[in-house]
């Protein structure tokens, strides 16, 4: 009973980073209508940007964890947002199949001139000395840095959900999906907010990367594993529902914790088998609503 | 795949000007070897564009070229499906020309090459694969194992760890060929040496988080948790271990197959104190020190592992083979002539490859030195014991070969 406390915990930790990365899928699918592949290979991006800092710096002086939470997340999302400007914004009028093609094959662009680079074994990135340690609850040893994973997220998940859905810019934002030309007609930038957010969202993925560093290699392949399991995570809560890309991310993590737990072999299968289902059942997703 | 086909190219132009040579034995009058990797994912540094670069410097080295053969080597990705490895064997075989497979890090796949080798009549040199099958009961007339396998990894670390007073164990082991070969080897090391096996978990090969592994790890009590996995797999169940206090709470962890690369990947800070076998180390001796400054600057600076020293030292054997015989056609021959001439080597030093394939050379057993040993970058192993080629792999009736009478 304590051991499978422990999985459901771990479970949670996992799901952290599901939910953090799927709800940057979701608010570009959600509001640009743009499936972004390349979001493995951003959040890659992120992890190697803190590598980065923390080896060369900037102008020599070595940048640690803390500044690298910001940095890394606003130079990837520069990097989006010149892709979006450069290539993604002639494909608007076409449909998604081509976005997600593009952003697919820059993906293993990326992938690819990463790991020729730096190689497949990955590079080390210590814990930042204030996060470091545990503390035993009882029922298993938690790592305080995994405890940190788990409160940043909520926190980013959250205040991400509320700017969208509560906010006056959020409600910009989407009305913006709806109908562009009217909200364009009110005198809003249309093609400036579809930038920036897609920008935010492409932040997202370099934050959760810059997360994973420590616990995970910094590797050039971190992401392209990870990107099949948080597709299925955004098609199991629904394309575009934010709260559903949240609440699917949590709850598959524990699903995908209790499976290691209960019949590990299968633990890198059990979500694929869960969005056949739903798919099956539900097509438009836990929570999505049907168009 | 771009070397591929400049590598075809040059085969039909050579193939167009040397009609009726003098070798007549060697097939298109070329010794064409394919170095089959994996050149993008987990293994890739340990092995991939490194073992390329040992295979060009065996060429080199052996001076085969100049005693008027030619050599062309060319070299594909396995991506670690045994489907991809065998049809890319099968092709390399059947209509590109290729002699000798060398490499394959991976055992699901090798094991399909080994059959695909005996089948077509060729030589499969396997440097970079770790079950002890190969020279077991799948054992094939026209393959050779080096460097490693799994029963020398188990007997060298199973048996030390356990003999220190390591003896309960519980293993987290890659769910494929190897990691059930390394976890079944090291049990029967275990239990000869006294001790015994309270648990174990299959993870899916290619996992980020081992998170919830090693808390079940952590949960048995075990004394030694045994990470029977291999490249990636070993640096992040290593890295988390230490976030989940595994060696502080009294644990130890044994890495099975540790390779220099995992280590540089690693960190010192990470990775001191871990104890591993391994049949190569590149700051032995002036001959390896020799090799690994060559080797380097070709490998991105990566240091060679016993897997790209395997693939070197294989080959010089199969050259010396290959020249004995004037032939390069006729696989079961020529790892005949191979078998019956003793090793010797700038890398692995002397040796023999015994009738059921398996390479002989000394193991040895080394501890990862702390941040403060470590003079130099690559710096990175103390050589603890060294174990004698004789006892350092599986007795030659044990392994159920079928080529031993």
């Amino acid at each position: 009973m304590q051991a499978l406390f422990g999985q459901l915990l771990i479970g949670l930790i996992n799901g952290a980073f599901y939910a953090m990365l799927s709800l940057g899928l979701a608010v570009i699918f959600g509001l640009l209508n743009i499936i972004n592949f390349t979001h493995g290979a951003q959040y890659m991006m992120g992890a190697f940007c803190a590598w980065f800092l923390l080896n060369h710096g900037i102008g020599g002086v070595s940048l640690g964890y803390w500044p690298s939470l910001v940095i890394a997340p606003i130079a990837v999302g520069i990097f989006g947002i010149v892709i979006e400007r450069t290539m993604l914004s002639r494909l608007y009028k076409l449909d998604h199949l081509y976005g997600l093609l593009l952003t697919f094959g820059l993906a293993l662009v990326i992938q690819g001139l990463f790991r020729n680079e730096f190689g497949s074994s990955g590079m080390p990135y210590q814990m930042p000395s204030a996060l470091t340690g545990g503390v035993n609850l009882g029922f298993m040893y938690l790592p305080i840095y995994r405890a940190w994973v788990i409160v940043a997220s909520l926190v980013i998940c959250l205040a991400t959900w509320y700017v969208i859905e509560r906010t006056k810019l959020g409600s910009y934002l989407r009305a913006a999906t709806e109908n562009p030309a009217l909200v364009q007609a009110f005198g809003i930038n249309v093609p400036r907010m579809v930038t920036l957010t897609f920008g935010f969202g492409v932040g997202l993925a370099a934050l959760a990367g810059v997360m994973a560093a420590p616990i995970y290699q910094v590797n050039p392949l971190m992401g392209a594993d990870l990107i099949i399991v948080v597709f299925a995570v955004v098609v199991i809560g629904g394309m575009g529902s934010i709260l559903g890309a949240i609440l699917t991310g949590f709850g598959l993590g524990i699903v995908e914790g209790l499976t290691k737990y209960f019949y590990p072999e299968a633990s890198s299968t059990v979500i694929f088998v869960i969005m056949v289902i739903v798919l099956l059942v539900r097509p438009a997703g836990l929570f999505g609503k049907e168009k | 795949m771009k070397g591929m086909k400049r590598s075809l190219l040059a085969l039909a132009v050579a193939g167009a000007l040397c009609v009726g040579t003098a070798q007549a034995q060697i097939s298109g009058n070329v010794i064409k070897i394919g170095v089959l990797s994996d050149m993008s994912s987990l293994y890739t540094d340990l092995a991939g564009a490194g073992s390329v670069v040992a295979a060009k410097m065996a060429v080199e080295d052996s001076g085969i070229e100049k005693k008027g053969f030619k050599v062309e080597i060319v070299s594909a990705d396995h991506q670690n499906k045994p489907d991809v490895g065998s049809s890319i064997a099968r092709r390399w075989y059947d209509s590109e020309g290729v002699d000798v497979i060398v490499d394959v890090p991976n055992s699901g796949v090798a094991l399909a090459v080994s059959g695909i080798t005996k089948e077509k009549n060729k030589v499969f040199l396997a440097s970079g694969p770790g079950t002890s099958d190969l020279t077991g009961k799948s054992c094939s007339p026209n393959t050779v194992h080096f460097t490693y396998d799994t029963w020398m990894l188990a007997n060298g670390t199973g048996t030390a760890i356990t003999k220190q007073g390591g003896s309960s164990w519980f293993f987290i082991t890659a769910d494929y060929a190897f990691g059930h070969a390394l976890q079944r080897d090291t049990t029967a090391a275990v239990e000869k040496a006294g001790g015994k096996v309270v648990g174990s978990v299959n993870v899916p090969i290619n996992t980020q988080d081992f998170s919830s592994f090693l808390l079940q790890a952590q949960s048995s009590k075990a004394k030694v948790i045994g990470l029977a996995n291999a490249g990636g797999d070993t640096t992040n169940s290593i890295k988390q271990a230490a976030e989940f206090g595994i060696v502080k709470g009294g644990q130890e962890l044994a890495g099975l197959l540790v390779f220099i690369t995992d280590v540089h990947a690693l960190g010192l800070q990470t990775a001191q104190g871990l104890t591993f076998t391994t049949t190569f180390y590149w700051d032995m001796n002036d001959q390896t020190r020799a090799f690994s400054k060559r080797f380097a600057p070709q490998d991105k600076g990566i240091h060679p592992t016993m897997v790209h020293a395997g693939v070197y030292a294989s080959l010089l054997q199969y050259f010396k083979a290959v020249e004995a015989l004037k032939n390069d056609t006729d696989g079961v021959k020529i790892v005949d002539k191979m078998k019956s001439m003793p090793t010797d080597d700038p890398l692995f030093g002397k040796g023999k490859i015994r009738e059921d394939g398996r390479a002989l050379h000394p193991a040895y057993l080394v501890k990862v030195k702390t941040p403060a040993e470590s003079k130099a970058p690559w710096d990175y192993y103390k050589i603890v014991s060294t174990i004698p080629a004789d006892e350092a792999f599986r007795p030659l009736k044990d392994g159920g070969c079928s080529l031993v009478k």
